[in-house]
Formats: C-alpha cells, sequence, structure tokens
C-alpha cells in the first residue's frame, strides 16, 4: 500500500507541477498566441495526471465503487479531446479579430 | 447501405447502454430496464449522428486509432516538458510564427485528428483548416516544431496511416 501512495503522491505532485507552469507561463509569455501555448497544454496534462492519481488511490483503497474510476476514465477522455479543441476555438477567434501575432524582438505587452 | 445503417444502430445502443449503466450504478431491474427503453428511443432518434457516412473497413482504422492513442498521449507528456522549459528558463526561448501547408488528408475525421494533435503535440497550435483544400494554418512557438510540421511531416503521415488515405 506504501507504493499506491508514492504513486498516487508522484501523479499529484506532477500534475500539480504543470498546472502552476502553466500559470506562470500565461504571465511570463508576451503574447494572446504564446500564452495559449502555456496553459492550453498544461492543463491538459495537468489535470489528466490530478485526475489519475485520484483514480488509482480510489481504485486501491475503494474497491466496492468500481463504477468511479469508470467515471474518472472517460473524464480524462473528455478533458483530452475538449481542451485542445477549446484552445483552437479561441486561437482562431483571436485570429480573425485581426491580433497579431508577436515576433521575436519586439517590445512585449 | 442497410448494413451500414445497421451497424449505426448498434454501435450507437450499445454506447448508449454502456454509458447508462456506467452513470446510473443502480442494477435492479427496474432502472435497467427503463435505461434499455431510453437508449432504445436515443437509437431510434439520432443513430446517424455518432456513426456518420458508409466507410471502408471501420474496424481496421478503429484498431489502428487505438494504437494511435498512446503514442500521441506520449507526445502530450513531451509538449508538457518543452512548454515547462520555454516557461521556467530565464530568457524564455520562443521564437513565435504562423506556418501555413497543406495536408492530402480530404475526411472529416482525420482533418479533426489532425487538428487535435498539432496543437496537443509540441509547441504547436491549430489556428484555421479549410476542409476542402486541406489548408492548416498553424502558431508555432518556435522554429524548431515549425519546421517539424513542415519538413518531417511524421504526424501527417501517421493519421493519414490510421486513416487510410496514403
Amino acid at each position: 500500500m506504501v507504493l499506491i501512495h508514492i504513486v498516487t503522491t508522484f501523479l499529484l505532485g506532477a500534475g500539480l507541477f504543470f498546472t502552476f507552469v502553466g500559470s506562470i507561463g500565461l504571465l511570463r509569455f508576451p503574447d494572446f498566441y504564446t500564452r495559449l501555448h502555456a496553459t492550453g497544454k498544461c492543463d491538459t496534462l495537468g489535470a489528466g495526471l490530478i485526475i489519475l492519481g485520484l483514480l488509482i488511490y480510489h481504485f486501491f483503497y475503494y474497491p466496492e465503487t468500481p463504477l468511479v474510476p469508470a467515471k474518472l476514465i472517460f473524464l480524462i477522455l473528455f478533458i483530452f479531446i475538449a481542451n485542445p479543441t477549446a484552445t483552437h476555438a479561441l486561437m482562431k477567434a483571436a485570429y480573425q479579430m485581426g491580433i497579431k501575432p508577436w515576433r521575436l524582438g519586439e517590445e512585449r505587452e | 447501405m442497410k448494413e451500414g445503417r445497421l451497424f449505426a444502430i448498434t454501435l450507437t445502443f450499445f454506447t448508449m447502454a454502456l454509458f447508462w449503466i456506467l452513470l446510473s450504478g443502480i442494477f435492479d431491474a427496474f432502472h435497467l430496464i427503463s435505461g434499455l427503453i431510453c437508449c432504445l428511443i436515443v437509437t431510434f432518434l439520432s443513430h446517424d449522428l455518432l456513426v456518420k457516412g458508409k466507410s471502408e473497413k471501420r474496424l481496421l482504422k478503429t484498431l489502428r486509432l487505438i494504437r494511435y492513442i498512446p503514442w500521441e498521449l506520449w507526445q502530450i507528456v513531451l509538449a508538457n516538458i518543452d512548454v515547462a522549459y520555454r516557461v521556467l528558463h530565464p530568457k524564455m526561448p520562443i521564437d513565435p510564427r504562423v506556418i501555413e501547408f497543406e495536408t492530402p488528408l480530404r475526411g472529416e475525421f482525420s482533418q479533426v485528428t489532425l487538428a487535435n494533435s498539432i496543437t496537443l503535440t509540441p509547441g504547436t497550435i491549430t489556428i484555421r483548416v479549410e476542409p476542402e483544400q486541406g489548408k492548416f494554418l498553424v502558431h508555432a512557438i518556435s522554429k524548431e516544431p515549425a519546421d517539424a510540421l513542415l519538413i518531417d511531416q511524421g504526424m501527417q503521415k501517421r493519421v493519414a496511416h490510421v486513416f487510410m488515405e496514403e
């Protein structure tokens, strides 16, 4: 059971790390498009890892409710489909509004 | 035509039933039967939404798609490490650019898969897709991911292999 604790802690920690990095990227990156790179990617994996950690914990400690891990698997699946789609929608909207992508050497916003 | 429709109905019904059992979690006769009746109604009304049109070799494509998913998951991990590196590096090594390329992919589902894969893999996000010409407009965070997409075209080939549009 110690092993499960280690795996769960590692997954939750990694998930938190990536979500945290995504937030830093949101603050540090220069323009709309690059900021979407930070949030769109890190949130997907961050949320996925956190849910995976919870899933493993639940599966081994509460085996009497096996439907909860199954639901969590579907949650991960939907996040992995919905998140890139939403990122793409935001990108497209910004591009159609005529927001210019930042190029190297320009002043930062 | 008739066979394709039967396939669509069967697949939709079993997907619906699976979801009902999964989400309800109650296994007495009343709930199961009412659930199956609901599945039947939904299947009857909307079986042409989930499986669209007729397509050859569905089973093989599904198998190939299942084999494609682990590779894609690994790409997602790489993408995150890449973004983490760029974010945490003091000098922030980014050189964003917008690139445009054309693919031979024509299927709706294969283009969606490619677009979402581009968004999930390191350093690139799809901005716009023009389905008729197969034209993709992509924002890349620096030079290397842009070149990977323009010159190597590894991902395009993989998606083309999955949907057999080589």
